[in-house]
Parts: C-alpha cells; sequence; structure tokens
C-alpha cells in the first residue's frame, strides 16, 4: 500500500483516539486500560505523519527513534519493517509505547502540534511493537533460536535489569559483547515489573522483551544484590568483567518526615506497589499480604502517586484521595494519568499539605491532620510555591497512606566502592557517555540523574553502552 | 543459581535446620549478616538470619521456626529440593573485636542467629558468655553448639523444666549485681526479651546491640517497610542494620510493626481449618 497523500489530505485527518476499558468496568480489575489500535485505525494515524524532512520529533526522543521512517511503514502496512527501525534503536519498543510521557517528548516537537493535534507516536509505537509480539507468538516457525554468545568476547557486567540496564545489554549484545545482567530481587525488569502497575504495562509484555534479550544470548542472575554478593571491584577484579555498566535506580523511598509515619498501614509506594505488582498480593493465590484500606490517602502527584490511587481503588477501597501541596498546573503526572484515576474515581485533594498521622493505641493508622495551602511566588522549581493557611487545619479519616513523593540513592553501591565519586544526594557522578570517575565503572538512568522516565533511563543506557565498547576496544 | 537443599532436620518441635547450597553467599558472608528467600514462586520472600557456614561445601545454614505460610512452604521443602529464591548476603556483620567479655542473650529462634555471633567473638579472643532462655526443655536448639561456641554457657527456662529456672534478664542482672565483668552484649529474640535486656544493660552502662528481625520485602532499601526508630531516627533494618544499639532501638513500635498482618494470617489460617473441617 502507498502512503502517498498530500499534505493537506494529511492534516484533514483527525488524531485518532485509542479505545480503552469503560472507567466503571476496569476499576475493578487489573487488566490493561486502553486497548490498542486496530490495523485500520493505526494506518489512518500514521497517515496523518506529514514525513517532515527534518523531523523535530526525532529530536525529542532520549533515544533518538526514526519516528517518520517507521510511521511510514506503518502508512505502507508493512508492520515487520516499522518493528525493524523502532528495534534499530529502541530495544523496548512494546513498553515505551506504553510508558513514555510522548507529550513531553517526541509528540510535544511534531509539527501537527502546533497546527492541532500531534500524531500519536506512542501509539503507534505500541501497535507496531504489539503487532510484532503477537505475530511471533502465534506462527511457531518464528520461534527465535537462543544465541549463545561467543565466550571468547569481552565479559561486560551490568547491574540493575531495569530499563537502563536492558537498553545497555540490548546495544553490547548487537556489539557481540558477553553480556550478564545481575538482579537484586527474583524477577527481572526493575521498575517495570514491580513499580509500574499491570494495568499500565502487563507485566507478560516486560517477560517478552526481556526474553527476547535472553535469546540474544544474555546471561541474566537473579537474586544477586551487588554490594553484598559481588562488590564492583569483585565484578572487575576477580569475575573477569571488563567494564561494569551500574544502573541500579533510585530505589530508595522518601517519607513526608512528619510525626506518626511508622504506624502501621502507612506504606510508601514503593512498597505498596511491590506488594501489588511484583508479588502479585491482588492475586488470591500469591502469599504476600497488603492492607486493602477502605479510606486511603496518596501524598505526591506524579505517576507513581496515580499509579498507587488507582491500584488502591482496584484492591477495595471506597475513598481514594490524592492529596498534594500544589494546585492542578503542578502536578507532575502525565495528564493522561491524572485523567485516568479521576475517571476511575480517584479524589483530588489539592493545595492540601500533611502535617501529622494519628493512630490508635495499638499502632495502626486511623487519620492524617493536613492544613490547607495557597499558591505563592514562583520558587527555585518554577512553579509557585505553597503557602500555608493560617487555621485552616483540618483531620480526615483514613485507614491506608501511601507515600509517592520520590525516591533517593540506594546506598548499597556507595557503601561498597568507596572510590566511586557519587555528588553530594549519592548519585553516581558521570557525564552524558555514562562514564564515571573510576575507571572500568559507567552508570546511567536514576542513579546518575535522580527520579526520571524509563526512556530516559535506557537513552542513558545506550550511550553507556556505545561508551563501554570504545573503552574495552582501546 | 540453584538453592539446593543438602541436609534438612528438625531442632525442637516446629524448628528446622537446614543446609543449603550457594557458594557465593557461603563466601562472602560474615557473622550477624542474612538471607531473603521465597520457597516456591507464590511464596512471601522472608528474611532469615544466616547461622553457620561450611565455606568448603559452598553451604548455608538457615535455621527457622514454622510459624506462618512461608515457613510452612520452607518447611515442607526436603532433602534435594530446591529453594525457588534466595538473596544475601544481606545486612551489616556484627562488629566482631575483642571486647573482653561479650555476653551473647539470645531467646527462642534467636538463638540459631546468636551461634555465629558467639563462635566469632570467641575466635576474636574475648571471653564468651551465652545466656539462652527456652519456655521449656523441648524447645531449646542448639544445646551443644553454643556450648562449643561459648565460654561459658548459661541455659534458662521459663518453667524450670532444665537449667536455671526464669529468663534471661534474671541471670544477666545477677550477674551484673554479683560484680561480673561484660564489656559488651549482644541480644537476639523476641522483642520482649531483647527490650528487658536492653533496660538492664542500659542501667549497667553495658554496650548492647540488638539483631532485629522486622517485616521485609526487598532487603536492598527499595521498600522501607523494615523501617525502625533509633534513637528518634528511622533507619532501614536491611541496609542499615539489623543490628542496632539496643538502648535506642524503639522495642513498642518494632513489635506494633511486626503484628501488621497478623490479622490476616489469623483469618487465613482459620478459613484454611474451617476447609479442613468439611
Amino acid at each position: 500500500m502507498k502512503n502517498d497523500l498530500t499534505a493537506k489530505e494529511r492534516m484533514a485527518i483527525p488524531r485518532h483516539d485509542m479505545p480503552e476499558q469503560s472507567p466503571e468496568i476496569r476499576k475493578n480489575n487489573f487488566e490493561e486500560v486502553p486497548l490498542g489500535y486496530s490495523e485500520e485505525t493505526a494506518i489512518k494515524e500514521a497517515q496523518r505523519c506529514l514525513q517532515c524532512k527534518k523531523p523535530k520529533c526525532v529530536q525529542g526522543c532520549p533515544v533518538n527513534v526514526h519516528i517518520p521512517e517507521f510511521i511510514n511503514k506503518v502508512a505502507e502496512g508493512d508492520f515487520d519493517s516499522a518493528q525493524k527501525i523502532l528495534l534499530d534503536t529502541n530495544s523496548l519498543p512494546a513498553i515505551c509505547g506504553r510508558v513514555c510521557p510522548q507529550e513531553t517528548q517526541c509528540e510535544e516537537l511534531c509539527i501537527l502540534a502546533n497546527k492541532g493535534e500531534a500524531v500519536a507516536v506512542g501509539r503507534l509505537e505500541r501497535f507496531v511493537a504489539d503487532t510484532a509480539r503477537l505475530k511471533a507468538e502465534t506462527s511457531a516457525s518464528q520461534k527465535t533460536e537462543i544465541t549463545k554468545p561467543d565466550p571468547s568476547a569481552r565479559k561486560i557486567a551490568i547491574v540493575g535489569s531495569g530499563p537502563s540496564g536492558l537498553s545497555c545489554a540490548a546495544d553490547l549484545l548487537q556489539a557481540g559483547y558477553n553480556v550478564t545482567l545481575f538482579e537484586a530481587l527474583h524477577e527481572a525488569g526493575g521498575v517495570l515489573v514491580y513499580g509500574i502497575p499491570e494495568f499500565r504495562l502487563p507485566k507478560s509484555i516486560v517477560k517478552s522483551e526481556i526474553d527476547a534479550l535472553l535469546a540474544k544470548g544474555a546471561n541474566m542472575i537473579t537474586n544477586a544484590v551487588i554490594g553484598r554478593l559481588y562488590t564492583i571491584d569483585d565484578l572487575l577484579d576477580e569475575e573477569g568483567f571488563s567494564a561494569v555498566f551500574i544502573g541500579t535506580g533510585a530505589g530508595t523511598p522518601k517519607f513526608l518526615n512528619i510525626p506518626g509515619e511508622n504506624l502501621i498501614g502507612v506504606y510508601s509506594s514503593n512498597e505498596f506497589l511491590t506488594r501489588v505488582n511484583l508479588m502479585k498480593a491482588y492475586k488470591s493465590d500469591a502469599r504476600t499480604p497488603v492492607i486493602r484500606g477502605n479510606h486511603v490517602a496518596v501524598f505526591g502527584a506524579g505517576n507513581t502517586a496515580m499509579d498507587s490511587a488507582r491500584t488502591a481503588l482496584r484492591i477495595g477501597a471506597d475513598n481514594v484521595y490524592i492529596m498534594y501541596r500544589r494546585s492542578r498546573t503542578e502536578m507532575p503526572a502525565r495528564i493522561e494519568e491524572i485523567h485516568h484515576a479521576e475517571q476511575e474515581g480517584v479524589k483530588l485533594d489539592l493545595l492540601v499539605n500533611p502535617l501529622e498521622f494519628k493512630g490508635d493505641d495499638k499502632g495502626w493508622l486511623k487519620s492524617v491532620v493536613c492544613q490547607r495551602m495557597e499558591l505563592g511566588e514562583p520558587d527555585d522549581s518554577g512553579r509557585r510555591r505553597p503557602v500555608p493557611i493560617e487555621g485552616s487545619e483540618f483531620e480526615t479519616q483514613i485507614d491506608v497512606a501511601i507515600i509517592a513523593v520520590g525516591t533517593s540513592s540506594n546506598p548499597l553501591i556507595r557503601q561498597t566502592t568507596p572510590d566511586l565519586p557519587m555528588n553530594k544526594w549519592g548519585y553516581i557522578e558521570a557525564d552524558d557517555d555514562g562514564i564515571t570517575g573510576k575507571k572500568g565503572v559507567f552508570a546511567g538512568g536514576d542513579i546518575v540523574t535522580g527520579a526520571a522516565t524509563v526512556i530516559e533511563a535506557m537513552g542513558a543506557g545506550k550511550k553507556a553502552a556505545a561508551a563501554i565498547i570504545n573503552y574495552v576496544s582501546c | 543459581m540453584p538453592y539446593k537443599i543438602l541436609e534438612k532436620k528438625t531442632l525442637a518441635d516446629n524448628v528446622i535446620s537446614l543446609w543449603v547450597e550457594a557458594p557465593q553467599i557461603a563466601k562472602k558472608r560474615k557473622a550477624g549478616q542474612f538471607i531473603i528467600l521465597r520457597p516456591n514462586d507464590k511464596s512471601e520472600r522472608i528474611p532469615l538470619t544466616i547461622a553457620g557456614v561450611k565455606k568448603d561445601a559452598g553451604a548455608i545454614r538457615l535455621i527457622a521456626q514454622v510459624v506462618g505460610d512461608t515457613t510452612r512452604e520452607l518447611a515442607d521443602l526436603n532433602e534435594g529440593d530446591f529453594i525457588r529464591d534466595l538473596a544475601g548476603p544481606l545486612g551489616h556483620p556484627t562488629p566482631i573485636k575483642n571486647y573482653g567479655t561479650v555476653a551473647c542473650i539470645g531467646g527462642g529462634i534467636g538463638v540459631a542467629p546468636m551461634l555465629p555471633i558467639a563462635a566469632a567473638m570467641k575466635e576474636a579472643g574475648n571471653h564468651v558468655v551465652t545466656i539462652v532462655g527456652a519456655r521449656t526443655k523441648e524447645l531449646l536448639i542448639l544445646e551443644d553448639e553454643l556450648r562449643e561456641a561459648s565460654s561459658e554457657f548459661i541455659i534458662t527456662t521459663d518453667d524450670g523444666s532444665y537449667g536455671e529456672k526464669g529468663f534471661v534478664t534474671d541471670v544477666l542482672k545477677k550477674r551484673i549485681a554479683d560484680s561480673a565483668k561484660i564489656d559488651f552484649a549482644a541480644a537476639i529474640g523476641p522483642v520482649p526479651m531483647m527490650k528487658a535486656v536492653a533496660a538492664v544493660t542500659k542501667e549497667a552502662g553495658i554496650p548492647t546491640i540488638a539483631s532485629l528481625n522486622t517485616i521485609m520485602i526487598d532487603g536492598t532499601g527499595m521498600c522501607g517497610g523494615c523501617r525502625v526508630t533509633i534513637g528518634g531516627e528511622v533507619k532501614y533494618t536491611c541496609v542499615d542494620g539489623p543490628e542496632f544499639d539496643a538502648h535506642q532501638v524503639d522495642f513498642d513500635e518494632l513489635q506494633n510493626r511486626l503484628g501488621t498482618y497478623r490479622e490476616q494470617e489469623n483469618k487465613e489460617e482459620h478459613n484454611c481449618k474451617l476447609e479442613g473441617k468439611v
């Protein structure tokens, strides 16, 4: 099929919505909310792309996916070629198509965004990756053979199997290196499996993307806590690795540091989501318990806060509040996630600052005391600073509180690698190519930048892979 | 990585000892450290302190008391079976050095993690006085091995069925009252026991560590479920502990938090029993 519409014809096509489960139904299940484009819709949406000669969208992508090229193949109905183009730069397209904030990356820079609505790059990426996966799953002949890495190739260790580690591994495998990933948990994927909920990113998709890496010869060692089982120096000096990439993420939860935070029922979002996602507490045959509150307050307003609130609803809460000290415009979550949460019945309680958790004599959380805020002058972040309103304190009855106000660096590698330079917040100091102050050690993702997005971590993993190849071949 | 059960023994009613193949952990582990395991792929992750090591055999020893689903699933495994997941060694090791005289005070299942600490303290040149408590004679475990690892070994039972009648703190208080020299103490056991020991040693001015066994998921500082209050500051047992200055631990909060899922577990057990009868 030819993709030969005129610019005028392309611009006449409206952006296509993606069908999704209705809020009333989905708030009671863990199945994915958006259902994906049909072939027909995908082709129509792809036809909207103006095929710019100097595409700005590509610059907006941390891994510079060849966006117009893959979309052109979708418009032509050649989905296999579209997938090949995606995989050239992005080893995890089914994941990125779902969790990337396209509206602030590729789609924000789309020429059509100025004149109306951007091409739905993320939805098309998702469509292509899903189509390729379904095809591979249904055709037995397509079964990929497991490539054995060349034993004589240099060994590279990757610490952490989240987005940065996976993308770094993919590029190193492509270049023929012998890659071993060390994962501290019992399952590979990092934040993709413990953090992001099933209804936003089905774990079967994560698994299939990881399986594809394993088929290319990656060696995955789970239950391997680096810093304890092996130190970074052990890997370089004793285990025969020529280089190490550290992509451990910024995994330690921040708390509010207010009284009562150790009461029973107060969770970090990490703990709450890990219990439900990784340990499957929502399933009846899983042994890991979680407190299923009736009245749940989530503190914070990023994507993790939305994930926590929507998860709390799904495991049975009657009321879920997002309590945030600024206003709606300052909420860091993707607009789509806020929209989904509100549709499902999550209540936004904005300009509210928690002061204290109160509990009963057995140590169980019973309520939170908050005060109302108003917006003052802009602060360092450029957002208007929330200022307390005198005498506005109020108390809300809750039985579960979920703290989703960010993460900080994990101390394990810091404690055991004294000669690896870190900044004052405990993040590893690395340049744009992931080169650290310790020979043979590279780093990227949240452990360098602090909490960021999946695709930014993947971009850092790719850059580090290039730097590692350069380092070991010198 | 395989985590094969090389040897399984029953030490007391509902208390099992396992030697598990885990060569790299056996190589790396030091006294006081723990692991997190999952018996099967539906199980919860639970922390267990490493009770011993055979470096040559690449094996670590785990001792567990069956108290809930996960420990039951672990106890259901036999020699030759595999533990699904096992991660470690986690936490900081015990600060082993020559203090002079060290009191190692263990209660209940807590005497198991005390065994490698007592042995390491003795090897470091300390005079090790081990005081272990059990409710009754039948529940006392590792008697011979602890005696071997200690310079002096004292048993107490709540009911007087073996050793001295009373609590470990009674023996400790008496020794302190008799002006026996104790330079350092380590306490591992039920929270009320550790709290009582801490109160006694604080009054006597003896530096004391307590090894805390909290609820945990990942064991790497990622979930914060294991947080405890130490001297008014929040600490993570997994990466900051598991041992803390016993005089600074908020034991009441710890006891409360350990009860987080007790109701849910009891309810499940209750249901199971009902189903069994039908």
